[in-house]
């Protein structure tokens, strides 16, 4: 079971979505924490490629990259690298709303072999089949003391096996270490000390 | 004589550097052929061929008929020869390159008596070490006695004249030829369904297996033949993403090929070839029977590059550049191995790059607010600038805008782009470009 102290961990043996302008960050983020090979399925047409360099450590001799041509070549390589034993994460862009068929063979897939997948989809394409689904969106660091920070805010909108929840984490890319940011809330005090 | 002499002589003279690479391809082709007049063919030093005709000059009708046949064979191909044949190896050597013709049989030392000592195969100090003597022929080095000459010119002399008049054999030594690795079945009865034809390809494939794993080798792609009995023919081809001489993983990438084969009236012949292969050292076979890792990712890889190509299945590998589009290397993942990242230092890099797309109305330096994918950015706060110089030594259309100032810029919408802005453009203010996002 996943404990309340690491909400991140994705439930293994199961596809995973993610949705919205940080879900490449949020998949790296999850890439960091998986051992194993790791199999970022890209089509052929999208022109954003990861950047080695960027990436964070340990990632980059690890990412194998597919690039296949088609929808259909898509999905058969999800399935493919999904039931493969030693892959330790499946990544894939699937560019058309994914059918409850296509989910449903996806898990089946995980399930065989043991393989988390996330599926980094466009808002709103998702499939009914996946375990969660996470909006992942980056935040701007509001005030001057929090300016070398880099904030996600990661929330998760369908959760088959727990509660919806969101988080805004603190997350600089380059390790699988996070902190999490406490809530924003209303300020009760002045501003300024009282003179 | 020397090249410039020769030109002196001959002005227009038409000179090539000697390819030896591709003359020595061609004599191993000529090699090939030639055994057509004998069971056993050699190379003889860089220029001749050595067939072993004992036996063979009958069936072409006499040795003078078999000569003659060899040379306006080659002929007719364009190549000018010269031929000899005679009873020992050393005989046939030097009278080949000194004239050519037939010495019969018993006759070795009037056949060669008369050519030059330098035809013996000897090295240019004997030879001139001879002539000072006065013994230019081999005649004149024939009734010595060999004591004496072994003593002055040391054993191989002697060895040599021995070998070209017979008195000490010389056998022709004709390499062993390169393994061929390719087997066939041929079958009583066409067979058409699927399940046949896996039944003989995996008997195919175990001999074929056999074969590569005696001479320590793997295949890189497997081809399967089919030939049916109307006389048309199909074929399946496989790659794998490493050196494999497995019979059980390499016939489970068979099965979609042989899936769309249309077997017609029947398939009655079947061929099994590795065209690409590559030295596989012998691996030991773990106690337990378990699929090693990093043999499981190796089957996954081949699976999906016979599927979707394998230029499509691709690793990212570090390179030495700063520009960042060629920071990185995109390598087929079949034909190339990780590398480990170099610790990272400078300023951060972002986690996906694109090809640069221009901003529209950009305000300030670096750009306060600007459009870019029809969205709407405000900067919230900016770092930088990096100055990235193109790398002169490559005419990179891309880079031809001169140098480039990066920024982190932090947007208010959250976004993190990565910002350039080409400052040595003529006009008057830079364009500003987006290349990236970060995390």
């Amino acid at each position: 079971m996943r404990s309340e102290a690491d909400p991140f961990t994705l439930r293994p043996a199961r596809v995973h979505e993610a949705e919205g302008r940080g879900r490449r960050a949020f998949a790296l983020f999850q890439a960091a924490r998986h051992a194993g090979p790791l199999i970022w399925i890209l089509p052929a047409h999208i022109p954003e490629v990861p950047m080695l360099r960027g990436l964070p450590q340990g990632v980059g001799e690890r990412l194998h990259l597919l690039r296949p041509s088609s929808e259909a070549d898509l999905l058969w390589c999800i399935e493919e690298a999904l039931q493969a034993v030693p892959v330790g994460l499946v990544i894939a862009e699937p560019q058309k709303p994914l059918s409850f068929f296509a989910g449903r063979r996806q898990q089946l897939a995980a399930e065989t072999g043991r393989t988390t997948g996330l599926m980094l989809i466009p808002t709103g394409a998702g499939s009914n089949a996946a375990e969660t689904r996470w909006q992942c969106q980056p935040l701007a660091a509001p005030t001057k003391a929090s300016a070398d920070s880099t904030l996600h805010r990661w929330n998760t909108n369908k959760n088959k096996s727990g509660t919806i929840k969101d988080w805004t984490v603190n997350w600089d890319g380059t390790s699988p270490a996070f902190h999490m940011v406490s809530k924003a809330r209303e300020r009760y005090e002045p501003t300024q000390p009282s003179r | 004589m020397a090249l410039a002499d020769a030109r002196a002589i001959c002005q227009d003279l038409a000179t090539r550097p000697a390819d030896l690479a591709r003359e020595a391809a061609a004599l191993t082709a000529l090699c090939r052929w030639t055994g057509r007049y004998a069971p056993m063919v050699a190379r003889d030093s860089a220029d001749g061929l050595m067939a072993d005709i004992s036996g063979v000059p009958h069936l072409f009708g006499g040795e003078a008929a078999l000569r003659e046949d060899l040379q306006s064979r080659l002929e007719r191909a364009g190549l000018t020869v010269s031929s000899a044949i005679a009873g020992t190896r050393g005989a046939a050597h030097a009278l080949a390159r000194h004239g050519g013709g037939i010495v019969p049989d018993g006759r070795l030392a009037e056949g060669i008596g008369h050519l030059p000592i330098s035809a013996l195969r000897l090295d240019h100090d004997t030879v001139s070490g001879l002539a000072r003597m006065g013994l230019s022929r081999i005649a004149d080095l024939i009734p010595l006695p060999r004591a004496p000459l072994a003593r002055r010119f040391g054993q191989s002399l002697v060895m040599r004249l021995d070998r070209a008049l017979g008195q000490y054999a010389e056998p022709v030594a004709a390499a062993a030829n390169a393994p061929h690795f390719g087997v066939r079945m041929t079958l009583p009865e066409p067979i058409g369904l699927q399940s046949d034809v896996m039944a003989a390809l995996e008997r195919l494939l175990a001999r074929l297996c056999d074969k590569l794993a005696q001479h320590q080798m793997g295949a890189r792609r497997v081809r399967l033949e089919l030939h049916r009995v109307d006389q048309g023919a199909a074929q399946v081809e496989i790659g794998l993403a490493r050196p494999m001489n497995d019979a059980a993983r390499i016939v489970a990438l068979f099965v979609k090929g042989v899936d769309k084969i249309e077997a017609g009236f029947g398939i009655d012949a079947l061929r099994l070839t590795a065209p690409v292969i590559e030295p596989l050292a012998p691996e030991q076979i773990s106690a337990h029977h378990r699929v090693q890792p990093e043999h499981a990712l190796a089957d996954l890889l081949s699976s999906l590059g016979n599927r979707i190509g394998f230029d499509r299945v691709l690793r990212l590998l570090p390179a030495e550049s700063l520009i960042p589009e060629r920071s990185h290397k995109i390598a087929p993942a079949a034909y190339s191995a990780a590398e480990p990242m170099p610790a990272q230092t400078g300023p951060q890099r972002p986690i996906t790059l694109f090809s640069p797309e221009a901003v529209t109305g950009p305000s300030g330096n670096p750009p306060a607010r600007f459009r870019w994918r029809r969205m709407h950015f405000t900067t919230l706060r900016a770092t930088g600038p990096e100055r990235i110089t193109p790398e002169w030594w490559f005419d990179d259309p891309a880079w031809r805008d001169g140098l480039r100032d990066y920024w982190r810029v932090e947007t208010e919408q959250g976004p993190r782009l990565w910002l350039f802005s080409t400052p040595q453009t003529a006009q008057g203010s830079p364009n500003w470009y987006v290349q990236g996002e970060f995390a």
